[in-house]
């Protein structure tokens, strides 16, 4: 049976199964790679959306869950650099590599969608749920920072 | 300013495996002139620049973006030579069709080597437009000005580049002068990465992203441990679920293909299920690991020997350090697209290398060279060499099973964690004698571990990983390792400091029970770790601060003045203590010995009671020579002491005999965003002296900064690494 929801206030609709990782609905299906396969068991934050506004690990989340909701995907911010997280992670140069910087930037939107100021110490503890390998975590807190700032 | 002077000992340490490929090169013919960087070994203009018709310049380099900013910055080098504006400059990177063959994209050598050329190359190509457009407007070539593209006579009358259509096929003579430092306008300055965009947005950034027309996904299915073979596999069941277009086997080597990407999760999971293998040998036991890697049979090399007089009624000293192995545990699993077509096969691959990686996948595939085409396409990052090139090898293997469809593939997180080649577990041991006047007096140090490369064409067998699983097994050659300067598991291991007599040993342990290759910084973490750790021992025995003590062995004024810069960035005090929970510690390198100077002050922060250290704060002073772009560089450096944080608090590859335990993130912590330093960077800039890469040149100074500043907080010195909770508490009780 298919099951309907929206990405990025789009209708789409699966007929995976029902235990398949919203993840490779996501890529699979839409096409959109900007979320990332990381490690699969929600310990990355690579694959991070939201759902109904929530940040949410869409490795771990089934599509049986999906139906009625409402998915944002870091395309779904914006295609042209014009939120103001994306405007910060290019003013701050956060990305190396960028393979965990959508993830990153996802984390960082839920925050500030419910804490429009927050402390440096709220974004380290909100951020914990995503790693970066290349070691731009001072980057990052900075362009958050900036984002709350300017936004 | 005349082209930087390189001495053919450094070039040729520095390029390792590939020079001694090239100097095989019919078409090098002897007492050809040296010239500067890769021109040396790619010497046509048009291998390195083409400007077109519409006033454009495509700039070829066989370096590559992983993430380190190389392809902004070389951009800016040759726009900068050029006089053309950054927006007209497109740069094509690392493809065996289209580029040159520069090696491995490793080393902290592009600027060095890729720069070199290009700011060459460049100069070389403005010259020949200015002649051109000389002779068109009939004057000489001294009364025009150049600006934007375009070539301007004192009239007003102009030509642009695009009008002039140069021939550039024709060899390098590396006799244009590049521009004076002064005149810099977009070289040293902080130009935004060309990469950025495409990585916030969602674009398509990298070869995990690419979706070619019928494109199938793929799944390898990998053995418990290594050197098993595969006795049985219900192929079948495999093939009978949803979606699953083909299941490969080769021997031991086994993959599996579908339409979509989960199908083939799925069915790689019911293969790992039913396959029967005869396993291959234990793994040493970890308790024994460093006795184990001592007692392997090494090829030992005497190096950095000073025959000063033996000191008499001096105070002698020993340790011995140890570093685990460590993986690069990129955020990516490795991946790969490849398409066999008409009896071609083109891979699109986050090789370091494509032209290394081409060679072995003919060897691999029993193809000719010719046949084969490698693309690069940006990944995860990589930190040296991890599963880049083995996935290449297996997608290659899946594709060329479904002639006309590209096969994607990539790895899931424990093949990338139980089958990359990590970084070596190394022994040091330092011993040191220190005479009456508090200063070393005589230096002795030994270092044992395994080849720090087994990437493609380091070895003269076949380096990937799918070819010793085959039906007919390919092998590896005998492990080789860089001569000094730059050396592998020795790298680093000569001080830099002015010791009147000492000997190194490099023991270059040839058994390989665990899989190893190219870490950033090979051995250089685990000998600045050791080294700078044993001149801080040295210099509380002699009750000296360990700045002082630094600066009392060292004349290079450019090691000096980063030491000094940091110490004053720092506000460090002379012989300042640590309080039982807090200090702060020193760590120096140049990189190599050859590349930029980075001296790293570390703040600790000890939890007795859990055994928890925390790093809150480093600050870094860094001289890499003449600056191409400083945030560039700076964000290179505060990455890598980043990382070595991570591989000093956190990090050792887990294991028992029974094969890798290390398989997820859960087994494999890496430093997350409330554990990470805040990093100040102070850069020198040296207009004057050539520019040096810098990916690599934090991670020695920033590990012994920390195991420094423990030791100066806890008065305990912990010389095994990680520095992780059950250490410090036996440390500490």
């Amino acid at each position: 049976m298919a099951i309907n929801f929206t990405v990025n206030g789009k209708a789409a609709s699966t007929d995976a199964p029902p235990t398949t990782p919203l993840l490779w609905v996501i890529r699979e299906d839409l096409k959109l790679t900007g979320t990332k396969f990381g490690c699969g068991t929600g310990l990355c934050g690579a694959c991070m959306v939201h759902i109904d506004g929530r940040r949410a690990f869409s490795c771990q989340t089934q599509i049986s869950e999906m139906a009625g909701k409402a998915v944002t995907t870091i395309e779904g911010l914006s295609a042209d650099s014009s939120h103001p997280l994306q405007k910060a992670w290019l003013a701050e140069q956060v990305p190396q590599c960028g393979y965990c910087q959508s993830g990153q930037i996802m984390s960082a939107a839920d925050l500030l969608k419910h804490n429009p100021k927050p402390t440096r110490d709220q974004i380290v503890e909100h951020m914990s749920t995503n790693i970066c390998r290349c070691g731009t975590y001072q980057r990052i807190v900075r362009a958050v920072e900036r984002a709350a700032r300017e936004a | 300013m005349s082209a930087p002077a390189f001495n053919r000992r450094e070039f040729t340490a520095g390029l390792g495996a590939i020079v001694v490929a090239f100097s095989l090169d019919p078409k090098l013919a002897r007492g050809q002139e040296r010239l500067p960087g890769s021109l040396q070994t790619n010497r046509r203009l048009d291998g390195w620049i083409r400007i077109n018709a519409d006033g454009t310049a495509i700039i070829f380099t066989g370096k590559v973006e992983l993430g380190q900013g190389i392809l902004t910055a070389l951009a800016q080098i040759a726009a900068e030579e050029l006089d053309l504006p950054l927006s007209r400059i497109k740069m094509i990177s690392g493809d065996t069709g289209q580029t040159p063959n520069e090696g491995q994209t490793a080393g902290s050598q592009s600027i060095e080597n890729s720069g070199t050329a290009l700011r060459m190359a460049a100069a070389e190509v403005r010259a020949i437009l200015v002649d051109l457009a000389a002779k068109r407007l009939g004057l000489a070539a001294d009364q025009l000005t150049v600006a934007d593209g375009a070539i301007a006579a004192p009239d007003g009358r102009k030509v642009g580049y695009g009008d002039l259509n140069p021939d550039l096929d024709r060899e390098a003579s590396a006799k244009a002068s590049p521009k004076p430092p002064a005149a810099h306008k977009i070289v040293g300055k902080s130009i935004s990465r060309l990469d950025i965009p495409a990585k916030v947005t969602g674009g398509a950034a990298f070869v995990q992203d690419m979706r070619l027309p019928g494109m199938l996904h793929g799944r390898v299915v990998r053995p418990p441990r290594y050197g098993s073979k595969l006795d049985s596999v219900d192929e079948a069941a495999a093939k009978a679920m949803p979606g699953v277009v083909a299941v490969v086997r080769d021997g031991s080597f086994l993959g599996v293909v579908a339409e979509r990407e989960e199908q083939a999760i799925n069915a790689r999971a019911a293969l790992l299920k039913s396959a029967k293998w005869t396993l291959g040998p234990e793994l040493p036991d970890p308790a024994r690991l460093f006795d184990v890697i001592k007692s392997l049979p090494s090829k030992d090399a005497t190096i950095g020997v000073k025959e000063g007089a033996a000191p008499a009624n001096a105070r002698t000293f020993e340790a011995v350090y140890t570093k685990p192995y460590m993986a690069h545990a990129s955020i990516g699993p490795s991946c790969a697209v490849a398409e066999f077509k008409d009896g071609k096969m083109t891979v699109w691959t986050h090789s370091q290398g494509v032209f290394p990686l081409r060679a072995e996948l003919a060897k691999a595939l029993k193809m000719q060279i010719a046949a084969l085409r490698c693309v690069h396409v940006e990944g995860s990052g990589c930190y040296g060499h991890n599963g880049a090139d083995d996935v290449a090898v297996d997608a290659a293997l899946l594709a060329r099973a479904l002639p006309g469809r590209p096969v994607r593939l990539q790895w899931m997180r424990d093949d990338e964690f139980g089958w990359e080649p990590y970084g070596p577990a190394m022994v040091m041991r330092a011993k040191a004698a220190l005479g009456g006047d508090g200063k070393i007096a005589d230096w002795d140090y030994e270092v044992w571990s395994n080849t720090h490369s087994t990437r493609p064409q380091s070895t003269d067998g076949t380096n990937v990983l799918a070819a010793w699983y085959l039906a007919e097994p390919q092998k590896m050659g005998p492990p080789t390792s860089p001569p000094q300067p730059a050396g592998g598991g020795d790298r680093n291991a000569i001080p830099l400091y002015d010791f009147p007599r000492q000997r190194v040993i490099h023991h270059f342990v040839q058994d390989m029970p665990i899989r190893v290759s190219a870490l950033r910084t090979l051995g250089a973490y685990a000998n600045v770790f050791a080294l700078e750790s044993f001149m801080d021992e040295l210099a509380a025995a002699a009750g000296v601060d360990p700045i002082a003590f630094r600066l009392a062995h060292l004349n290079d004024p450019r090691a000096r003045a980063v030491i000094e810069a940091v110490a004053k960035k720092a506000r460090w005090a002379a012989g300042e203590k640590g309080d039982g929970t807090r200090g702060r510690g020193i760590g120096f390198a140049k990189y190599k010995n050859l590349a930029c100077y980075v001296a790293v002050v570390a703040e600790v922060e000890v939890d007795r009671g859990s055994g928890m250290v925390r790093v809150p704060h480093a600050v870094a002073a860094v001289d890499a020579g003449l600056i191409i772009n400083p945030d560039g560089l700076t964000s290179q450096i505060e990455g890598g002491i980043v990382q070595s944080v991570s591989w000093t608090l956190k990090e050792q590859v887990r294991f028992d005999q029974s094969g890798i335990l290390t398989r997820d993130w859960a087994s494999y912590p890496i430093l997350t965003m409330p554990e990470a330093p805040k990093v100040e960077v102070e850069l020198i800039n040296r207009p004057n002296e050539r520019p040096l890469g810098a990916g690599e040149g934090s991670q020695g100074p920033a590990v012994a900064a920390v195991a420094n500043a423990f030791a100066n907080a806890t008065g305990k010195r912990i010389r095994d690494l990680p520095l992780n909770a059950a250490r410090v508490k036996a440390a500490l009780t």
